[in-house]
């Protein structure tokens, strides 16, 4: 199917109920989509192939971005988004992998998709595979401890296959001040900081060559109130 | 005694274990962080990528090796048991259990190996609370022997595994088996000792009329076994578990739900914390588990 922008709202709206702009449910919604759609390497097809790109949703809250382009791409059948958090659903609030098609891990609590990213990486390399990791976290998530051990682990380690991508909405109660990239930076990671809602930005960050080091990519997306235009 | 003057700690045989399986299982990698690194220096040379120190990051390391096993490998996770278990419990709960990966994990320290070193480095509560946890299986060995035919199988599964490692051991390994080992056979009730208890339970119940039970796994429990030596004895059941007080009561509650019974439990303390330094044998005292205390009290409770 043709999918546009026009597309992924209808489907976040068969799970909102509306199709206006919640700013939980699409600040992640360009990141997703661009790498469903022009990075990753991944299809329904080659979902348990071993040299697959992964993409660890570790922002498990407001999961309807992500399922709707699930569904875009043809890894969820578009109906079940009708009934979701509902018994029989394989689609909760928080996505589990191992009932939601497509899905690579479970989250929902936060910290812990960076760390799990950086073992699969480990892994791909002790493997000899040339496969991706991608982790998309939040920036209050950012604030959680066990990402900042991860940090220093991937930058020491090199993890040159490692991209977090961290969307950042300036919800972070005690803030980052100087930005979240410089925390990255010191650590040994190739960092940049782009429009969270420019699709070529996104792709351009996501897509550099890197020298060896891991990669970040800090996506700034203000809160869209609603009824706003986007 | 001449003997303890050539034995090996558990952590030695661990290290050594784990060091072979490197080279006979591709799916097998090392993490540490900092706490026995040493013992692996040597053979992260020949596999750099899969002998990893992360430096003192432990709720990292639980969930990287869930992202390992996510990948189909097969991570061993080693640090002092307060820092393996009870610090990053989250990560166990969610790195692992959550995301339907297996992993062993493999401490040592226990509940107070050396308590000149305090309350921080003790890990009493590490067996009751993956006991909160679904599909665990828990390794107490309490011999050094015990420990490589444990470890290597737990290396070749795919499950969630806790390895206990003491620095205390009993004076003889016991045969590794899933269950209880018959070790006596009395009728006054049945005692069971788990991993390093079992020289103290032998020497307590050394004139007492007992069935004394051993095991180097307590979980999954072995009900099967319990149900065969309270059919031969009188069901009055004696729990010597090296770590929280009480932790397998409820699984000998499960086991005997249809036979009337009687549970008296020993280990550490859970009402108060022991203040205390000193040696591991002053706190046995402490929690009444030294051979003098156990034949006391299990004389009164058969009795």
């Amino acid at each position: 199917m043709q999918t546009t922008e026009e597309t992924l709202q209808d489907l976040i709206a068969r799970m909102t109920g509306d199709n206006k702009h919640l700013a939980a449910a699409t600040s992640t919604l360009d990141a997703i989509w661009v790498l469903y759609d022009r990075v990753l390497n991944v299809s329904p097809e080659t979902i348990d192939d071993p040299d697959r790109d992964r993409f660890y949703l570790s922002k498990g809250h407001g999961p309807m971005a992500y399922y709707a382009v699930l569904a875009a791409k043809g890894f969820i059948d578009p109906d079940a988004l009708d009934v979701w958090r509902t018994f029989d659903s394989p689609l909760g609030m928080h996505p589990d992998h191992v009932i939601a098609p497509g899905v690579e891990i479970s989250s929902g609590s936060l910290g812990h998709g960076l760390p799990l990213g950086v073992g699969t990486a480990l892994a791909l390399r002790a493997q000899g595979r040339d496969a991706r990791v991608f982790v998309l976290i939040g920036d209050g998530e950012f604030d959680e401890g066990s990402n900042h051990e991860t940090m220093a682990i991937a930058g020491r380690l090199g993890l040159d296959r490692l991209t977090v991508i961290v969307i950042d909405n300036k919800t972070a109660s005690l803030g980052w001040p100087d930005g979240i990239a410089k925390r990255f930076e010191m650590e040994g990671w190739l960092a940049s900081t782009v429009d969270g809602r420019d699709q070529d930005q996104l792709y351009q960050a996501l897509t550099r060559e890197t020298d060896g080091r891991p990669r970040a990519v800090v996506a700034e997306v203000l809160p869209i109130s609603e009824g706003s235009a986007a | 005694m001449t003997a303890q003057v050539t034995r090996k700690q558990m952590r030695t045989v661990f290290a050594e274990t784990v060091i072979e399986s490197l080279a006979s299982d591709p799916r097998v990698v090392m993490l540490t962080a900092d706490i026995s690194s040493w013992f692996f220096w040597d053979v992260k040379k020949e596999y750099p990528d899969r002998v990893l120190n992360f430096g003192i990051r432990e709720q990292a390391m639980i969930d990287i090796a869930g992202g390992f096993a996510l990948a189909g490998m097969r991570p061993v996770v080693h640090t002092y048991a307060p820092f393996l278990i009870e610090r990053p419990f989250e990560q166990i709960k969610i790195g692992l259990n959550h995301q339907d990966v297996g992993a062993v994990l493999v401490s040592v320290g226990a509940s107070y190996d050396d308590p000149s070193w305090g309350r921080t480095h003790q890990g009493p509560g590490d067996v009751a609370l993956l006991d909160t946890l679904p599909g665990w299986t828990v390794h107490v060995p309490g011999h050094e022997d015990e420990v490589g035919p444990l470890l290597r199988k737990a290396i070749a599964g795919d499950g969630r595994v806790y390895m206990r490692l003491s620095e205390r051991a009993n004076g003889e390994p016991v045969p590794v088996t899933d269950g209880f080992t018959v070790l006596r056979k009395g009728t006054a009730g049945v005692v069971i000792a788990v991993g390093p208890m079992l020289d103290q339970v032998l020497a307590a119940t050394a004139n007492i009329d007992a069935t004394v039970l051993y095991t180097s796994t307590i979980r999954p429990f072995d009900h099967a076994g319990l149900r065969a030596a309270v059919a031969d004895a009188r069901a009055n059941v004696v729990l010597v578990e090296p770590y929280l007080k009480g932790t397998s009561s409820h699984e000998v509650n499960e086991a005997l739900t249809d036979v009337p019974h009687r549970v008296l439990s020993f280990g550490v303390w859970r009402d108060r914390e022991a203040r205390a330094y000193g040696t591991a044998e002053d706190h046995d005292k402490l929690f009444g588990v030294d051979p003098e205390s156990l034949a006391a009290s299990i004389t009164r409770f058969f009795n």
